[in-house]
């Protein structure tokens, strides 16, 4: 029982990093009609700049900061520079590039930083609270626990109340007609990747302390998790967003606590063929896809 | 080809949109091929034709959603080259596009600020001008809250029409509006239409098959054949005109 | 109309016989370590031809390719081993494992086509990549597969009637490779001039024209998938039979990747390109690999080269040529072969072009 518990607890904090990021794909799923592989590559280069700047002040926060401000810096660039070339007609190229991104950057820094893995302290303690004799989350997890859920409620406001919010998902709707209505698309398009890659930031800079450390493919798995919820909620809905990483968390916590981590993945499969096969657009998913 | 024949109205007062040598089309005949056009301000003008004539490629065109191969556009004496499609909507040109132009995901209320967005910034001014609209278009009033796929088709056109109205152009292209709406609802639209032109000076461009319909309500016809100008005329000669009607208006 | 098309598959299989001959010749020319990378480059060849069908025509995005590799890798180790095991060999135990390899490879190629059919592209390729993740748990949780380490695969011998003519195993092996190539990638050409084609490429281009044009998607797309994960398989029997192994590792996201960077860098929808992409993926690892350790470099740097300047360079193709030429290589320069052959054809007189019974 007392196992029980602390698995629930520790899957709830994996996967409300897992639904962050997941949350990413979903604003950008939203806002340019692209699976973006290069997500948790892009992710990274931010990291690392957040990891010299924590280096060099000896603050987490302003690493934190300098996470977020680099992650939207390059999801700007990133639109602007390179998606902007990419015909747009079907989502095929769009997905392609993203592939040959992903390569690009995680073996130029693999290149420049070499393979070792640095490690980055959490601000919080990392040993768990005991209740009543059983180990649940500790004060890193809160924290993972209360940024998150702060993520999501910002992005809600942000995307329902405010008339930056309407206009952006009105451009990843209607291009043309809020054009017409003289939205500038173009301009909300490049805000979005840079929301989007921002939140990325922020889920894997939550993560790397929990893992090994900083690498070229530290958020590999993450981004495999993450997509694998995004695709479960639906690859519009930031609320099946949510609650597909806390399922997958819970998921992998469980399947790694009772049966071997060897067969995590296998139950992460199942669970998405089994979601994809009865509802092909995930659970989340408003409707079929018009077909006429 | 017959030249286009001066109009009583632009010699007497300024003209809002001019057309003047305009060419569109990509490698071989040119949709659109050298055109002529003015319209005066204040004035509804029906642009009449076939399908294929080239209707929707001049007001897609003028709004700068395509590229023309050679010509100019200007918008009370401005020219709009440079201007990207956004800014020309800021200079006061709104255009309905043809069909399901309504953002269906959003609700009907969402749709109205959206239009009125870059013309009122201030949250209370827009709601203001907002409840200005509802009063125009009652029927939306009701559905304020309903999201755009759950209107009906004469809503959908209803809300298009409002949500280009709301920011207060000078200029109107509407491409259509009549499609596939039953006669009543295309009366209401255009009477609508007609009473907003005469109460503010708005100037209209109305691209229509329905030909009966759109000539009731407009001061001047157009009548394009294959990319030109074939008649240029006040509303009720073209209307009287059996031949035109019969070569290129088909009834 | 029938002569038409058993006209047009009679040009394929003459084109492929008489590339096949010319590849088998070519193995005389070439030293042990080559054969062994015309193997591979057979080997992948045969996975990237179906894969390019896959994206190219029907527009299914996915990056599992290499799991179907593996299937027919560890189909032809489990059914050749069994065989061993009966002390069979020779061309029985190949046959055996050939067979295993086409069963494992086309059963789990039809599953995820049969998913394929109800899915759109982002949701396919989530599917596809979850399965490319999971199969090292796979190896590890299936008895008989060996976990991380891999099963070995009974070694193939040259045939006695054969040891005179052959000067060694690597070049038997390229044999092999090239006549499986060869059997795996002809119908794939022949599906794809075909109705079939046609039928992906309406699939791809308007699910509804599609359907209302008699069509069913869900076949089409299923059938896709299975035409490619056979082929695939076989692949993945070959590359068995040369490296003598089959694990996990060798089938991981990186070379899934690789085999996509292929189908893109050669062209999609193109089985030449398939085979300009399946060469490029063998052999300028290796070319790179070659030149930076003959450079001189630093040893920390050379360390931090090795692996990865070959995927930086295949990262950037990827995104040039999806940029540059949407097309791939063979698109571009096509053109140029085009004009070229026209000239050719011009100078001989008597030669009479195809192109209208062809069209």
């Amino acid at each position: 029982m007392d196992r029980l518990a602390f698995l629930l607890a520790t899957g709830l904090a994996r996967g409300l990093v897992i639904a962050l990021f997941a949350l990413s794909l979903v604003i950008i799923w939203r806002a340019a009609r692209i699976v973006n592989f290069a997500q948790a590559a892009m992710a990274i280069v931010a990291v690392y700049v957040a990891f010299a700047v924590t280096q060099a002040t000896g603050s987490f926060w302003l690493g934190l900061a300098a996470a977020l401000v680099t992650g939207a810096l390059v999801g700007a660039v990133v639109e602007r520079w390179l998606i902007r070339l990419v015909p747009s007609g079907t989502p095929l190229p769009g997905m392609i590039v993203a592939i040959g991104l992903v390569m690009i950057l995680q073996s130029a820094i693999s290149i420049i930083f070499g393979p070792k893995h640095r490690p980055m302290a959490a601000p919080f303690s990392e040993q768990p609270f005991t209740v009543g004799g059983v180990a649940v989350l500790s004060p890193y997890d809160l924290f993972i626990l209360l940024v998150a859920l702060g993520v999501v409620a910002a992005l809600g406001l942000l995307f329902n109340g405010t008339t930056l919010g309407l206009q952006m998902r009105a451009s990843a709707m209607a291009p043309e007609v809020s054009r017409l209505l003289g939205v500038r698309v173009p301009r909300m398009i490049t805000l979005g990747w840079m929301l989007s890659s921002g939140v990325a930031a922020l889920a894997v800079l939550l993560l790397v302390p929990t893992e090994l450390g900083l690498n070229a493919h530290s958020a590999d798995i993450l981004f495999v998790h993450a997509f694998t919820v995004a695709v479960l909620g639906g690859l519009d809905s930031p609320s099946g967003a949510l609650v597909g990483g806390i399922v997958v968390g819970i998921l992998i916590s469980l399947v790694t606590g009772f049966l071997g981590a060897g067969l995590a993945p296998i139950a992460v499969l199942v669970l998405l063929t089994v979601v994809l096969l009865v509802r092909p657009g995930g659970i989340f998913a408003a409707k079929e896809a018009r077909t006429a | 080809m017959t030249t286009p024949t001066e109009t009583p109205a632009s010699t007497t007062t300024r003209t809002m949109l001019a057309v003047d040598g305009l060419t569109v089309g990509y490698a071989g005949a040119p949709v659109i091929d050298g055109m002529r056009l003015e319209v005066p301000h204040g004035a509804v003008v029906a642009l009449l034709g076939a399908n294929g004539a080239g209707k929707t490629t001049l007001l897609r065109t003028i709004s700068g959603l395509v590229p023309p191969r050679a010509g100019r556009i200007e918008l009370d004496g401005q020219d709009l080259s440079a201007l990207s499609v956004e800014d020309r909507v800021r200079q006061g040109l709104a255009q309905v596009p043809e069909g399901r132009s309504v953002v269906s995901e959003l609700t009907v209320e969402e749709n109205l600020h959206l239009g009125a967005l870059w013309k009122i910034p201030g949250r209370a001014a827009r709601r203001d001008a907002v409840a200005e609209v509802y009063e125009t278009f009652e029927p939306l009033a009701r559905r304020r809250r309903s999201m755009g796929h759950q209107l009906s088709g004469g809503e959908r056109q209803m809300l298009a029409l409002a949500r280009a109205l709301v920011a207060r152009p000078r200029v109107l292209l509407l491409d259509e509006p009549s499609l596939g709406l039953a006669p009543r609802v295309v009366a209401q639209l255009f009477s609508i239409l007609r009473d907003t032109a005469g109460r503010t000076g708005l100037t209209v461009l109305l691209a229509e098959q329905n030909v009966t319909s759109a000539l009731s309500i407009a001061d001047r016809g157009v009548v394009l054949g294959l990319g030109e100008i074939v008649a240029d005329a006040p509303a009720a000669e073209i209307a009287a005109d059996p031949a035109l009607r019969h070569a290129y208006l088909g009834f | 109309m029938t002569a038409i098309i058993s006209s047009r598959t009679r040009g394929i299989v003459l084109r492929a016989l008489a590339l096949t001959v010319l590849a088998l010749a070519a193995t005389f020319l070439l030293d042990s370590y080559r054969n062994y990378q015309l193997a591979v480059v057979a080997a992948v060849f045969c996975a990237t031809a179906g894969l390019t069908l896959l994206v190219g025509l029907t527009g299914q995005l996915s990056l599992g390719h290499a799991v179907l590799m593996a299937c027919g890798g560890y189909g032809y180790a489990l059914a050749a081993g069994l065989a061993a095991e009966a002390d069979l060999s020779g061309i029985l135990r190949f046959a055996l494992g050939i067979l295993g390899a086409v069963v494992v490879a086309g059963g789990v190629g039809g599953l995820l086509g049969l998913a394929g059919a109800r899915l759109r592209g982002p949701y396919l390729a989530g599917l596809t990549l979850a399965l490319v993740i999971a199969l090292p748990a796979f190896a590890s949780q299936v008895p008989g597969l060996g976990g991380d380490q891999g099963r070995s695969v009974p070694f193939e011998p040259v045939p006695d009637w054969l040891a005179p003519v052959l000067f060694s195993t690597e070049q038997w092996h390229a044999w092999i490779a090239v006549l499986v190539a060869a059997v795996a990638v002809t119908p794939l050409a022949v599906l794809r001039s075909g109705k079939a084609g046609l039928r992906m490429r309406a699939v791809h281009g308007d699910e509804v024209a599609a359907r209302l044009a008699g069509i069913s998607p869900g076949r089409v797309k299923t059938n896709a998938f299975v035409a490619g994960a056979l082929s695939a398989g076989l692949g993945g029997a070959v590359l068995a039979i040369a490296t003598q192994t089959v694990s996990p590792g060798g089938y991981d996201l990186a070379f899934s990747l690789l085999l996509l960077v292929a189908v893109v860098i050669g062209g999609l929808g193109s089985i030449g390109g398939a085979a300009v992409g399946a060469v490029l993926v063998v052999l300028l690892p290796w070319l790179i690999d070659t030149l930076t350790t003959s450079v001189g470099l630093p040893a920390d740097l050379e360390q931090r080269l090795s692996g990865n300047l070959v995927v930086l360079v295949f990262g950037a193709l990827l995104v040039l040529v999806t940029v540059v030429w949407p097309g791939g290589l063979s698109h571009a320069f096509a053109g140029r072969f085009a004009s070229l052959s026209a000239r050719l054809r011009r100078r001989s007189d008597q030669h009479v072009p195809q192109s209208l019974t062809e069209r």
